[in-house]
C-alpha cells in the first residue's frame, strides 16, 4: 500500500503526459466520487445516529421499570401503598413513586386530548421504579407483587426495549451495508470508465510498451490521473454533504429520530475520511483494470 | 545479438516462417527482402519479442525470449530501436517530446543538447516543437530513427523505413543507417526495395537475406 501510494505521489508530470486528455471519462469519474461520496455522508450519519439513537433508546428504558396497578377504587390507595413499602425494601430497587393524576393526565393527553376527566374514569394507578446500577430481580418482585398486590403488575420494559434495540441494530446494518455498496458502485463505475479510457488509448499504450515502458510506467500514469479525480470529486461531494446535514434541523425531542440525523462532536471529522477511502478505491479499480488491459498488450 | 534457431511461425491460418535459423551479430548490417506478404514485418515482430515463436527458439541478448517476463520484454527493448512501417507517435505530444519518449518512460533524463543534436543529425531541427500529425512521410520515418536511437540502443529494425519516401530521402535515410552502422550498430533493414539494397551495398558491408517459401535464405548475385 505504501509503496503504490509511493509510486503515485512519485509518477513526475512528462509521465503524466504521455496519456493525452481523458475527455468525458475525466468528469465522469469526478462526478461519480463526488455522488457517491455525498450519498456515503448521508449513509454515514444515518449509521452515526441510529447507533446513539440505539444508546439512548436502551439507557432510558435499562434502569426504569414500571407497575401498574389495577384494583377496584376502594383498593387503590391500600395497594399502592403496599406496593410502595414492598418496593422500599426491595434489593436493587433505587426509588419508587406512585405518579399524581396530573402526571397520568399529561401523559394520557396525546391521545385523549387536554380536557380527560381522569378522576371520572377507572384508570390503574402507575408506580415509576428507578433501579440501582446492580438491577433488581425482576422474577422475585414478580412472585412478591402477586403475593401482596394482586392487582400489581410489573412491567420492566424489556419487550419494548428489545424491538427497538432490534430496530435500531438493523438499521445500523443497513447503513453501513449502504455504505459498502457506494463503494462498490463507485468502484464498478471507475472501473466502466478507466476501461473506457484504457481502450481509447490502446495505441497510447502499444507505442509506450514499443519503446520499453514496463506496465507499472503505464499503469501509474491512468491509475494517478482517476485516483486524483476520484479524489477531487469526493472532496466536492464530502464537502456537499456535510453542509447538506448541518442544514437539517438540530436534535429535538418533539421531532424524535429524524431531527437527530447527523453528526456530533468528533463526528463530524468521519466524512473527512471518506475522500481518501475514495481515493483508495479509484487506486485499487483503475490500477486493476490497467494491468488486466495492458496483459492484452504483448 | 539475435538469434533465430529452427524458428517458425503460425498466424492461425497456416505457417508463415518455417525452419528460420539467422544471428545478427554485433555490429553487422542486414537487409531482409522478399515480397509483400513473404513475414518480413513478422520476422522483424520475432526479433523484439511483439511475437513469440509457435516453434523454435529466439534469443535476444542471450535469453530466450520465452522465459522473458514482461518487464524483461520492456528492459529488451531498450537496447532494441525499431522503425516501424506504419510509424507511431503520440500524437498530442511535439515531436522532441515523441522522441526523446524512451527516455522518459525509462526514467532517464536526457542532456537537452544531446536531442538538438539528434534532431539536426535527422534534419528535423527546426521541428522540435511540431505535433506529429503534421509532419510528412519522410519526416515522420527520419524521427522514427530518431527515436530509435536515442537511447543509444545496440540493435536497430527498421521495417520498410523508405516505403513512403521518394528517392532522395530514401537515400537520406539509408545514409543515417550507415552511419549508425559505422558507429557499431547491429542494424536490419526489411525492404522489398531492391534498389535501396544494391545503393546501400556501395556504401556498408551488408548482408541480403531473403524470404521466400517460409524461409529464410542468404540472397546471392541473383538480387
Amino acid at each position: 500500500m505504501t509503496a503504490l501510494l509511493a509510486q503515485l505521489l512519485a509518477t513526475d508530470r512528462q509521465a503524466d503526459r504521455v496519456v493525452p486528455p481523458t475527455g468525458h471519462t475525466a468528469w465522469l469519474t469526478t462526478f461519480t466520487a463526488g455522488a457517491m461520496t455525498f450519498l456515503a455522508v448521508f449513509a454515514l450519519a444515518l449509521s452515526l445516529a441510529t447507533g446513539r439513537l440505539a444508546a439512548r433508546w436502551s439507557e432510558a428504558l435499562a434502569n426504569t421499570a414500571t407497575i401498574r396497578i389495577s384494583a377496584p377504587p376502594e383498593q387503590m390507595q391500600q395497594q399502592t401503598d403496599t406496593v410502595l413499602a414492598l418496593l422500599a425494601t426491595t434489593p436493587g430497587i433505587a426509588s419508587s413513586r406512585a405518579l399524581t393524576d396530573d402526571e397520568q393526565k399529561t401523559l394520557l393527553a396525546p391521545w385523549f386530548g387536554p380536557d380527560l376527566p381522569v378522576e371520572a374514569l377507572p384508570l390503574p394507578r402507575l408506580i415509576e421504579v428507578t433501579e440501582t446500577g446492580e438491577g433488581y430481580d425482576s422474577e422475585g418482585l414478580r412472585q412478591r407483587l402477586a403475593a401482596e398486590a394482586p392487582g400489581a403488575v410489573l412491567d420492566d420494559h424489556t419487550r419494548w426495549r428489545r424491538p427497538l434495540a432490534t430496530a435500531a441494530a438493523r438499521l445500523n446494518l443497513l447503513a453501513g451495508l449502504s455504505i459498502l455498496l457506494i463503494g462498490a458502485a463507485m468502484a464498478a463505475m471507475i472501473t466502466l470508465a478507466a476501461n473506457a479510457a484504457l481502450a481509447a488509448n490502446a495505441q497510447v499504450i502499444r507505442v509506450l510498451r514499443l519503446v520499453g515502458a514496463q506496465d507499472d510506467y503505464i499503469a501509474a500514469a491512468f491509475v494517478r490521473r482517476f485516483t486524483l479525480r476520484a479524489l477531487a470529486g469526493a472532496a466536492a461531494g464530502a464537502a456537499a454533504g456535510m453542509i447538506g446535514i448541518s442544514l437539517l434541523p438540530a436534535v429535538d425531542e418533539a421531532g424524535g429520530f429524524l431531527t437527530g440525523l447527523g453528526f456530533q462532536g468528533a463526528g463530524w471529522l468521519l466524512p473527512l475520511a471518506l475522500p481518501p477511502v475514495a481515493g483508495l478505491v479509484a487506486l485499487f479499480a483503475t490500477r486493476a483494470a490497467a494491468f488486466r488491459k495492458l496483459r492484452e498488450v504483448q | 545479438m539475435i538469434a533465430f534457431d529452427n524458428v517458425a511461425y503460425n498466424y492461425g491460418g497456416g505457417e508463415l516462417l518455417s525452419e528460420v535459423s539467422l544471428r545478427l551479430a554485433p555490429g553487422s548490417f542486414h537487409f531482409l527482402t522478399g515480397p509483400s506478404g513473404a513475414g518480413k514485418t513478422t520476422l522483424l515482430k520475432l526479433a523484439y519479442a511483439d511475437l513469440l515463436p509457435t516453434a523454435g527458439h529466439v534469443t535476444i541478448f542471450g535469453n530466450d525470449v520465452r522465459s522473458l517476463g514482461r518487464n524483461d520484454v520492456a528492459m529488451t527493448r531498450r537496447r532494441i530501436g525499431v522503425v516501424h512501417q506504419d510509424v507511431q507517435f503520440l500524437d498530442h505530444l511535439p515531436l522532441a517530446a515523441n522522441i526523446s519518449l524512451p527516455l522518459t518512460v525509462s526514467g532517464r533524463s536526457g542532456n537537452p543538447r544531446d536531442l538538438t543534436d539528434l534532431l539536426q543529425w535527422v534534419g528535423l531541427g527546426k521541428l522540435a516543437d511540431a505535433l506529429p500529425p503534421s509532419l510528412s512521410g519522410g519526416e515522420r520515418q527520419r524521427a522514427a530513427l530518431a527515436r530509435a536511437v536515442i537511447m543509444g540502443p545496440d540493435v536497430i529494425l527498421a521495417d520498410e523505413p523508405t516505403g513512403n519516401l521518394d528517392w532522395d530521402m530514401s537515400l537520406r535515410l539509408l545514409t543515417l543507417l550507415t552511419e549508425l552502422n559505422r558507429m557499431g550498430k547491429t542494424i536490419l533493414v526489411a525492404t522489398h526495395d531492391l534498389n535501396l539494397i544494391r545503393q546501400a551495398k556501395s556504401l556498408v558491408a551488408a548482408r541480403v537475406l531473403r524470404i521466400r517459401n517460409r524461409r529464410i535464405q542468404l540472397a546471392g548475385a541473383d538480387l
